[in-house]
C-alpha cells in the first residue's frame, strides 16, 4: 500500500484521529484567529467606504464568508454522510454529525448578521426575499438533521439516520434556490464569482477572501475539537478510550 | 394472480391496507374534519371580510390541508412497526421500494382523497373564485401525492420513535416548501387572471421523479431504522 492510503487508513482509526486533531486543532484555532485578525482589520479599517452604502456595507466581511460557510459546511456534511453511509467509516459518520451544530451556527450568524445589514439597507429587519427564504430552509434542514441525531438512542443509527436525511436535503437545497427564486427575488446578485472578473474592488474583496480562510479554519478546528469529543464518548469501552479519559497518554 | 408473486404481493399489501383502513373508516374523517377548523380559525383571526379572504383563500386550504398531511403521516408505518408487519416487509424476498410504494399509494387514497374531496367546501368557506377552484383541485391532485412521497421517506427516519410528531414536522416541512411554492403559485396566477400552466407541469415533474426516487429513499430509510 502507497504512504497516503495508508495514511488516509490510519486517519480513519479513531485513536489516530484522536491524537492527529488534538495535533491539528489549537494551530488551526490560532491560524484562524490570525487571519480573522488580519481580514477584520482589513475590512473594517483598511477597505474603503462603499459609495451608496457608506460604513454599513463593511457587515459583509462577516456576512458573506459565513453564508458561504452554511453552504459549504452543508455539502461537507452531506459528503461525510454518504461516505459514512456507502462504507461504514465511523469517523465519517461523527465528522458528519459534528458539523451540524457548526454549520447551523453559521447559517444562523449569516441571518443575523443579514438581519442587521436590512435594517439600515432595506428599512427592513427582515423581507421574504429568495435568499433570506433559501437560507432560513437551510436553517431547518440543519436543525432537522441536529434533531434527528438526538432523538435516536443508539449513537451509530442515529447517525446514520440523520446522515441519509442530510443526503434528502442536498437534493432539496437547490430545489428550494430555484423554487424560491421564481417566488420572490429582492437580494442582490452575487459580486464576487469564482469564473471572470469580479464586480468588487480589489481592495474589498482582499479582507473578504482572508476572513473565507479564517471561517474555513475556523470550522476545521471546531470540528476537530468536537470530533474528538464525540469520538471519545462513542468508543468509551475501548481501551484507548479509557487511556485517554485517565489522561494516560494520547492513546494511540 | 399467481400466490408468490410480485404482483400478488403487492395487492396483497393493498387489500392489507385498504382492509385494516376500512375497519377504522372514522379514521379516515380526522385528517378532514383538522382542516375545516383550521380553515373556520382564519376568518376569525383575520375578520369576516369576504374580499380579503378570497384573496387568500387558495393559500390557507394549501397550508391546512398540508398540515393536516402532516399530522396524518405519523400513521403510515405506526401500527405496522408496533405489530412487526414492517419488519416482515423489510425481510420479504419482494423488492422493498415497490411494497412501500403500494402502502403510500394507500395511504394517499386513506388521507389525502378525502381531503381534496373536500377541498371546494373550504375552498366555498373562504370565497375562493370559482374559476379558480379547478386550479386548485389539480394543484392538489398533482401536489398530495407528492407530499406523501416526501412525507414517506421522513416518516421511515422516525418509525422506532415513540414521540416523533414534532421532530416529524421540521424534517419533513422545509422539504414541503417547493411544493407549496408551485402549488400555490399556480392557484395564484389563475387569481390573476396569469398563465398557471407552467407551475403545474413543475408539480407533475417533481412527482414522477419523486415516483420513481422517493419509495427507493424511503426503503433505505426503513432499512436504517429497523437494524
Amino acid at each position: 500500500m502507497n504512504k497516503l492510503t495508508l495514511w488516509f487508513h490510519k486517519f480513519g482509526s479513531p485513536p489516530v484521529f484522536h491524537r492527529i486533531g488534538g495535533l491539528l486543532a489549537p494551530w488551526l484555532f490560532a491560524a484562524a484567529l490570525v487571519l480573522m485578525a488580519v481580514g477584520l482589520y482589513g475590512g473594517l479599517v483598511l477597505a474603503p467606504a462603499d459609495y451608496q452604502q457608506s460604513d454599513a456595507y463593511r457587515i459583509i466581511f462577516i456576512h458573506v464568508p459565513c453564508a458561504w460557510m452554511s453552504l459549504f459546511i452543508y455539502f461537507f456534511m452531506a459528503a461525510n454522510a454518504f461516505i459514512a453511509l456507502v462504507w461504514r467509516i465511523k469517523i465519517s459518520e461523527i465528522l458528519a454529525m459534528t458539523s451540524a451544530p457548526i454549520g447551523a451556527a453559521f447559517t444562523a450568524i449569516t441571518l443575523a448578521t443579514g438581519a442587521l445589514w436590512g435594517k439600515p439597507m432595506w428599512g427592513t429587519w427582515w423581507t421574504w426575499d429568495a435568499r433570506l427564504t433559501a437560507e432560513l430552509v437551510l436553517l431547518f434542514l440543519y436543525l432537522g438533521v441536529i434533531g434527528l441525531y438526538h432523538a435516536i438512542e443508539d449513537r451509530r443509527q442515529a447517525a446514520r439516520a440523520a446522515g441519509f436525511l442530510a443526503l434528502v436535503g442536498v437534493v432539496n437545497v437547490p430545489i428550494v434556490h430555484f423554487s424560491v427564486k421564481w417566488w420572490n427575488t429582492l437580494h442582490q446578485g452575487s459580486t464576487v464569482r469564482l469564473l471572470g472578473p469580479s464586480a468588487i474592488d480589489s481592495s474589498m474583496l482582499w479582507p473578504l477572501l482572508v476572513m473565507a480562510l479564517a471561517t474555513k479554519l475556523w470550522f476545521f478546528a471546531s470540528l476537530f475539537v468536537r470530533a474528538r469529543n464525540d469520538l471519545v464518548e462513542l468508543e468509551a469501552g475501548k481501551d484507548w478510550a479509557r487511556k485517554v479519559a485517565l489522561g494516560e497518554g494520547d492513546g494511540a | 394472480m399467481k400466490p408468490g408473486t410480485l404482483g400478488a404481493a403487492c395487492l396483497a399489501v393493498i387489500r392489507r391496507d385498504l382492509t385494516l383502513s376500512w375497519r377504522r373508516r372514522g379514521d379516515a374523517l380526522n385528517p378532514v374534519l383538522f382542516a375545516l377548523v383550521v380553515v373556520t380559525l382564519f376568518p376569525f383571526a383575520l375578520g369576516p371580510e369576504p374580499n380579503q379572504l378570497a384573496r387568500i383563500a387558495a393559500g390557507i386550504v394549501f397550508v391546512a390541508i398540508l398540515i393536516a398531511g402532516v399530522l396524518a403521516l405519523d400513521s403510515m408505518f405506526r401500527s405496522d412497526c408496533d405489530d412487526g408487519a414492517l419488519e416482515q416487509l423489510v425481510l420479504s424476498p419482494h423488492p422493498l421500494p415497490l411494497l412501500l410504494a403500494c402502502k403510500i399509494l394507500v395511504h394517499w387514497t386513506t388521507t389525502a382523497l378525502p381531503l381534496i374531496v373536500a377541498a371546494p367546501l373550504l375552498a366555498e368557506m373562504l370565497h375562493l373564485q370559482h374559476a379558480v377552484l379547478p386550479v386548485l383541485l389539480a394543484a392538489l391532485a398533482l401536489a398530495t401525492p407528492l407530499l406523501s412521497l416526501l412525507g414517506a421517506v421522513c416518516v421511515a427516519l422516525t418509525v422506532g420513535m415513540r414521540r416523533s410528531g414534532m421532530l416529524l414536522a421540521l424534517l419533513v416541512l422545509p422539504l414541503y416548501v417547493p411544493v407549496l411554492i408551485f402549488a400555490a403559485g399556480a392557484c395564484d396566477a389563475a387569481q390573476a387572471g396569469l398563465p398557471y400552466l407552467a407551475p403545474l407541469l413543475w408539480l407533475g415533474a417533481a412527482l414522477v421523479l419523486a415516483l420513481v426516487l422517493a419509495p427507493l429513499a424511503c426503503a433505505a430509510a426503513l432499512r436504517i431504522s429497523i437494524t
